[in-house]
């Protein structure tokens, strides 16, 4: 039987604030255990929750951000069970009434082929504080630290049909939150976690199947990997005659394998209801419209404008549009570049068509630098684009020695290398290492000339008809060169003497 | 000095003639003498209460103090207060320091009262009658075979027996009134929103509200200034201008217009209390009221709308006495489950875990809609009932409860029968109304009776002004008890 | 009678609260009764009734973001039942 696997994902963001969500606690990542946990978090008799502006706003800037309707009300409600990191014995969170409704959706790219993933919904909540199971005599130790953080759960329709669409969903996801400045998005320190609510159905049919959910996917890798388990484990039973059992299910990446997670089953009736410390949350118009001021250009549209406006290949717009301080860099660069080749400005980023066709030859070569050597420089050195050590107007520098003919490419690999070790300034290096490419025809002519008289044999061998042998001479006289022959020109002037 | 006004209290401490460690030492040998017999007290600390003595007489020497310096309050329970011991009269918390004050403290603090100690309370100020105490039943200073009504019963036993010039409580379905008119007393529960509930032990967050019980309307008034005010720890504080509750004590009653629900009136209330609150409508005509009878047609299903919501939401905030970060903890358990239910079977009283258990079902899978869910439409057609009524009236006027005190034990065995001993006072808290008891003079066994004053939103002032001026012209409120 | 004895188990459980077999019996009766009363609520149609969570028709304030509590956490700890390494101990939590 063919299967069609059918995926829906929750995400949990934490929300980027100082300050706790319904507390003055800070919400610093790895501070000592409990020094971060004031009254309200470890729920003293008496506290009572106190609602962060911040958290509202962002939660907002998301739902706008997937074009989901805002509800102008919502409500906070209590989710009732016993968890040693839960003091309250509920969590705060939104059920019937979020702040982000229905509407909202995010486009994914998986291979040759674009969907759109549907947002069921967006709900913020707090967090629950860390369980710590190294030994203390047979007992766990409870930090509250991480209790009452702001989070943003953030869940899908099952619109994902293969583990590589949840994780091309998750990363766009990944993406746009730190894109509009909401979340960091440091998975290792969970500031973003994924469940999976993974069924299988025989393909052609409408109903769902029986799911379980999917904990601890804290990397992409991992999704991915889990998933794949997850639908085989559901295959086999299926095929075997067996039943799934709806379940929570926690992924090992050490044993690459889904478990039961039994204790997260018992007896969970969670006697939703209001809370009645805390009123209705209302935003009106001016708060929405306030958020969407603060908005940047979303990745979507400036992916759209980076294929339409630099005819840039898809991959590459997407590429450079995951995170928005590389797509800043790209665009300083290419308007560095721009200013100096152009005898009037670019235009504005979002509305240029500027000079075309030199423009778009150029923007493809910027586009390949940053997704080539600066990428791989910066992987390499474990950096992160805003703390690259060549600015964009550095590199700026370097490419407009390649398209006004002053180096080679290759020449400019070298170039790149000394300016990442902080030799200075691409036209400082060019001149202090003689690195400026011979222009000069009549140099090339006299290395060319040497070059055909020292080998006659393979001049011959061009002339009887074998065209290979010309890459040969490019070679020998790029040697002789010093790798500084133009190598267009070169190309022009072997030609014409080989044929001769 | 026992039976002084707090104005009068007031006038002395400011003229010199007798110092705040004076008056409190006074109280304080006074609880040391009638306490055993009343148990109105959990907690008295004299160091504490002498020390706030002393630094309020050295505020009253500077001549900047305010109408509250240097008197002694007495503090229910409830009420968090720094380095003192909060038990709520649960066993849950029989060990808990509490590490930072409640507003409420906070503001009595500021205004230099001394806090004389820590009042008995109902567990989790769940009960009508002072009996499901951890630390034993508050015996009613009028009879001690009588309880002095719950969960306020050890502030109002205290106040009645004259053991602190006035003190604290709270009031979610009528634990100020209730035991205020079961011992003589006068107190108010102000609009909810009105004093902020941070640090106050949480019951039923929607219903809770503290407020002041006090021999006179006009020490309440008093009380109600410091203990009133926007609190932004507090969401449900709500910010409105500071006010004089006393600035309408004196106003003629001429032209007033009390409502009387004709559903306080009816079959349940006992004869004696019956008279008692005539009577005292009688003296309402001759200060130039009239009455006109109302109707709160919803107001009979307060009791079962209460005995939902009020479980639901204490269900939800008793969750966090757990034995992990304060309080008891079981001494012997097994696993994690283990120590959870054996700390909380161990902890709570027999009371408490019945409304936890009633709260926990009604909001369980299957049951939200017909219980949780319909008691909340219910509570707004309760609320829209008074909404109707003050269209025709100033202020209501009834009885507080249905009888005056019952004895001890009467009813501790059937908790619905002792449900119902709120029947008139449910009503105004699911409201969110206002509303005070004001003593009425005595039953036909001699144990005190009070009337109930429900107020529109907002109008504690008019409140006020209406009981001030009743005792103007009447003295139940300065009886006190003789002979305990 | 509302509830039977299924029930009572059921809800102990939730409620984390340790009930004794020679319990059980009384906490039927009583929450019983409890419900029994609440029933009368039947009475009344609500349909069309806008449920009221809160007394006061007032909307959520909102708090500015700023972390304004200092770390306290040695005084909390001195009122803890088991406190090891700044840390709240419990029996071992099973995932």
């Amino acid at each position: 039987m063919q299967w069609e696997i059918v995926i829906g994902l929750e995400t949990h963001a934490q929300l980027s604030t100082q300050s706790k969500i319904f507390s003055g606690a800070a919400t610093a990542y790895g501070a000592a255990p409990n020094s971060q946990a004031c009254a309200v978090d470890i729920a003293l008799p008496g506290v009572l929750p106190v609602f962060n502006r911040v958290a509202a706003e962002k939660a907002v800037k998301f739902g706008l951000a997937v074009g989901a309707r805002i509800n102008r009300r919502s409500v906070f409600e209590r989710k009732n069970y016993f968890y040693p990191d839960l003091p309250k014995g509920y969590q705060i969170t939104q059920l019937e009434l979020p702040i982000v409704a229905e509407g909202g959706k995010l486009r994914i790219r998986v291979g040759d082929y674009e969907k759109d993933i549907r947002i069921t919904r967006a709900h913020m909540e707090e967090d629950a504080g860390k369980s710590l199971h190294e030994d203390f005599h047979g007992m766990t130790g409870i930090d509250l630290n991480r209790a009452g953080t702001p989070l943003v759960e953030i869940v899908t329709e099952p619109d994902m049909r293969s583990s590589a669409e949840a994780v091309a969903y998750a990363k766009v996801l990944h993406s746009l939150v730190r894109w509009i400045g909401i979340c960091d998005g440091n998975m290792q320190e969970g500031s973003f976690r994924c469940d999976a609510n993974v069924s299988v159905r025989p393909k052609g049919t409408e109903t769902l199947g029986t799911r379980c959910e999917i904990k601890n996917l804290n990397s992409f890798k991992f999704m991915e990997k889990a998933i794949d388990y997850e639908v085989r484990r559901q295959i086999e039973i299926l095929e075997d005659g067996g039943r799934i059992v709806q379940e929570t299910r926690l992924y090992d990446p050490d044993r690459d394998e889904t478990r039961s997670m039994r204790s997260k089953e018992e007896a969970n009736d969670y006697r939703y209801f209001p809370d009645p410390d805390l009123l209705p949350l209302v935003v009106d118009e001016a708060f929405i419209d306030r958020a969407r001021a603060t908005l940047p250009e979303l990745p979507q549209a400036m992916c759209e404008r980076f294929i339409r406006d630099y005819a840039l290949p898809a991959y590459d717009a997407g590429l450079l549009t995951v995170a928005r301080e590389l797509a800043a860099y790209f665009e300083d660069v290419v308007r560095a570049v721009g200013d100096a080749l152009t005898p009037s400005p670019l235009p504005q980023t979002g509305e240029g068509d500027g000079d075309a066709a030199r423009l778009n030859g150029m923007a493809k070569l910027v586009a390949n630098w940053l997704m080539g050597d600066l990428s791989a420089q910066l992987n390499k050195d474990g950096l992160e684009i805003v703390a690259s050590p060549i600015s964009a107007a550095q590199l700026a520098g370097l490419l407009k020695r390649i398209m006004d003919g002053t180096i080679s490419g290759k020449i400019a690999k070298e170039v790149f290398a000394a300016m990442w070790a902080g030799e200075g300034e691409a036209d400082a290096i060019i001149e202090a290492k003689g690195l400026k490419q011979v222009s000069d025809s009549g140099a090339i002519e006299k290395i060319v000339d040497e070059i055909i008289a020292a080998n006659p044999a393979q001049v011959a061998e061009y002339r009887g008809g074998k065209e290979k042998v010309f890459g040969f001479f490019v070679g020998l006289s790029m040697k002789a060169s010093k790798g500084k022959a133009n190598p267009a020109q070169l190309n022009d002037i072997l030609k014409k003497k080989l044929a001769s | 000095m026992l039976n002084a006004s707090l104005k009068q209290l007031s006038g002395l401490l400011a003229g010199k003639k007798v110092s705040s460690v004076e008056l409190t030492q006074t109280f304080l040998k006074r609880i040391a003498e009638l306490n055993p017999a009343l148990n109105a007290f959990i907690t008295v600390d004299e160091d504490k209460s002498l020390a706030q003595a002393r630094a309020a007489d050295a505020l009253l020497a500077t001549g900047n103090a305010g109408p509250l310096a240097g008197i002694a309050i007495a503090q229910k329970d409830i009420f968090c207060a720094d380095g003192w011991r909060t038990t709520c009269g649960s066993k849950m918390l029989h060990n808990f320091i509490a590490p930072y004050d409640a507003h409420v403290i906070e503001q009595f603090n500021r205004a230099g009262a001394v806090n004389l100690g820590k009042t008995n309370m109902d567990e989790f100020a769940m009960g009508s009658s002072n009996e499901t105490s951890y630390f034993g039943k508050v015996k009613n200073p009028w009879d001690l075979n009588a309880v002095p009504g719950g969960s306020s019963g050890g502030s109002a036993a205290a106040v009645a027996a004259r053991l602190c010039p006035a003190a604290t409580g709270t009031d979610t379905g009528g634990s100020i009134r209730q035991p205020a008119a079961l011992t003589g007393i006068t107190g108010i529960k102000p609009t909810y929103g009105v004093v902020s509930r941070y640090g106050m032990i949480a019951f039923a967050s929607s219903l809770d509200q503290a407020g002041p019980m006090a021999k006179s309307a006009e020490d309440c008034a008093l009380l109600l200034n410091t203990m009133a005010g926007f609190d932004p720890r507090d969401s449900t504080s709500l910010e409105r201008e500071k006010e004089d509750y006393a600035r309408d004590l004196n106003q003629p009653l001429a032209g007033l217009k009390i409502g009387l629900p004709k559903e306080f009136f009816a079959e349940g209330l006992s004869a004696d209390v019956a008279k008692a609150v005539e009577e005292a409508l009688a003296e309402y005509r001759k200060l130039g009221a009239q009455t006109v009878e109302v109707s709160l047609p919803n107001s009979k299903l307060a009791v079962p709308v209460y005995y939902v919501l009020a479980p639901a939401e204490a269900s939800s905030n008793l969750a966090r006495f757990d034995g992990v970060r304060y309080g008891y903890r079981a001494p012997e358990y097994g696993d994690l489950v283990d120590m959870y239910q054996k700390t909380r079977a161990q902890g709570f009283g027999a009371e408490v875990k019945r409304r936890i258990m009633i709260g926990s079902y009604v909001l369980s899978a299957g049951y939200y809609d017909a219980y949780y869910l319909k008691a909340q439409k219910l509570r707004r057609l309760i609320a829209q009932d008074f909404t109707d009524a003050f269209k025709q009236c100033d202020v209501i006027i009834g009885p507080t409860a249905p009888t005056t005190a019952f004895n001890l034990g009467e009813k501790s065995d059937d908790p619905v029968s002792m449900y119902l001993s709120d029947i008139y006072t449910i009503a105004v808290n699911l409201a969110g109304l206002p509303g005070m008891s004001v003593p009425a003079g005595f039953g036909a066994n001699g144990r005190p009776v009070g009337f109930q004053v429900i107020g529109n939103y907002f109008s504690e002032a008019k409140m006020l002004n209406v009981a001030h001026q009743y005792q103007l012209a009447t003295d139940w409120h300065t009886r006190m008890p003789q002979g305990i | 009678m509302s509830l039977n004895l299924a029930d009572v188990k059921r809800i102990a459980t939730l409620a984390r609260i340790a009930v004794e077999e020679c319990e059980m019996p009384g906490y039927l009766q009583q929450l019983s009764n409890i419900l029994d009363l609440a029933e009368e609520m039947q009475a009344v149609d609500t349909t069309a009734i806008e449920p009221m969570a809160h007394a006061q028709d007032v909307v959520l304030r909102l708090r500015d973001d700023a972390a304004t509590e200092p770390d306290r956490h040695a005084a909390f700890q001195a009122i803890a039942p088991q406190v090891e390494a700044d840390l709240y101990l419990v029996p071992k939590v099973i995932e």
